[in-house]
């Protein structure tokens, strides 16, 4: 239990071993844990940072689609006016059409009545004349009637 | 017991107590100490310097996880107490921490198993733990306190470190007194951080010694708590040396 020259012994080695750990072991651990360290935080921040921006871009997106869907009601809104105005422009026209089409067939019809009422007449004539004359052939001369005769036509 | 069978017990435990020597007088050296020391030390410092040179920043492998936990540990405790630069600190303070972790860890070694196995070879002492040899913790210590020395001159200059060792705590007019207070103060702390790693390791390798002179089948009844005890007492030896040397460096660091 005696102090001696081992005490000179191991405070070398003592010395030697510090001066190692020191050199050769410290600095390089420390670094190597320095840089995982300050790896990782880069890591998580920009993990932070493309969640920031995955959630912009989404926001984004949906301003996007909001804006789209406006834009779409708008337009067919527009359409459905637009396809209102052509039937209502349709629709005139045709009334038009057809009120001229309707005054067209009653001119031809008058027309046509006229026309049919003239021949009756010639017709109602010539048979009264025929039938006067079958009267008259007994009893008068066809010439002594005949004035009488054409004044009724006229009446007619 | 040991292979010559000693004749009774106290010769066993003095057996057990005596250094494997060579030399007179001063010039003596325990060979014991000087060889378990060194190539426990030797040992984990080739550890730890394969785990240095493979070190990567990227996904660490077994060996250099190991080692960055110990690392880490030491670096934390060094931080939380020492607030100034220094390249020595922390390595130092590992150093202390994973050797004197394994010297202490030798008492765990069966008390016979190594000196059996010498006693083959025609080596008769030999004591496996060099933490209870006195030389051993004292030239730690001394280390460590010359280190105290050179840094308080080193950050105070020779005039602060003089102004600290005379006018402190009581002013310049209690000079002597401030003195001896001081030298008292600063040599405590050697022989305090000495004579504990010591005293713990001492006392636990003579109970060992005692648990070894039980009957062989009621050994394990004592062995046994004691050893799973001893597990903690190891670790903490060795903490409480790390620790009170970061201390007293960061207290040797500060200005007063």
């Amino acid at each position: 239990m005696n102090i001696n020259a081992t005490l000179l012994g191991q405070m070398i080695t003592f010395g030697l071993f510090i001066w190692f750990t020191m050199k050769f072991v410290w600095p390089l651990l420390i670094d190597a844990m320095a840089e995982r360290e300050s790896k990782i935080a880069d890591g998580l921040a920009a993990a932070e940072r493309g969640h920031h921006e995955k959630e912009l871009a989404e926001e984004r997106a949906k301003k996007l689609l909001h804006e789209t869907k406006d834009k779409a009601r708008d337009i067919i809104a527009q359409s459905q006016k637009r396809a209102d105005e052509i039937v209502d422009a349709a629709k005139d026209e045709a009334r038009s059409e057809g009120e001229r089409l309707k005054i067209a067939a009653r001119a031809e019809i008058d027309q046509e009545i006229t026309q049919a009422k003239e021949s009756l007449r010639k017709e109602v004539v010539s048979i009264a004349l025929v039938g006067a004359e079958q009267v008259l052939l007994r009893e008068v001369d066809a010439a002594a009637h005949e004035e009488a005769l054409s004044k009724l036509v006229e009446q007619f | 017991m040991s292979a010559e069978g000693p004749a009774n017990a106290s010769e066993y435990i003095i057996h057990h107590l005596t250094n494997l020597t060579a030399g007179e007088g001063f010039w003596t050296f325990h060979l014991d100490t000087l060889f378990f020391s060194f190539t426990l030390g030797a040992l984990a410092l080739c550890m730890f310097r394969i785990a240095a040179k493979n070190a990567t920043s990227g996904v660490p492998g077994k060996l250099q996880n190991f080692v960055e936990l110990l690392v880490d540990f030491v670096d934390t405790q060094v931080k939380d107490s020492f607030h100034g630069r220094s390249e020595l600190i922390a390595p130092l303070a590992l150093t202390i921490f994973v050797w004197v972790f394994l010297m202490n860890f030798m008492d765990l070694i069966p008390v016979d198993l190594l000196p059996l196995v010498a006693g083959w070879g025609g080596v008769h002492n030999l004591r496996v733990v060099p933490t209870t040899d006195l030389n051993l913790t004292f030239a730690m210590s001394i280390t460590v306190f010359l280190l105290m020395i050179f840094y308080s001159i080193k950050i105070k200059g020779a005039v602060g470190f003089a102004k600290e060792l005379l006018f402190h705590p009581f002013g310049k007019w209690m000079l002597p007194v401030n003195l001896l207070l001081k030298v008292v103060e600063e040599f405590a702390k050697p022989i305090s951080l000495a004579l504990r790693l010591f005293g713990n390791l001492y006392a636990g390798e003579l109970i060992f010694i005692l648990i070894a002179l039980l009957p062989w089948w009621a050994q394990f009844t004592l062995g046994l708590p004691w050893a799973i005890f001893h597990i903690l007492v190891i670790t903490l030896q060795a903490f409480i040396f790390m620790m009170l040397t970061i201390v007293y460096l960061s207290m040797a660091h500060e200005d007063q």
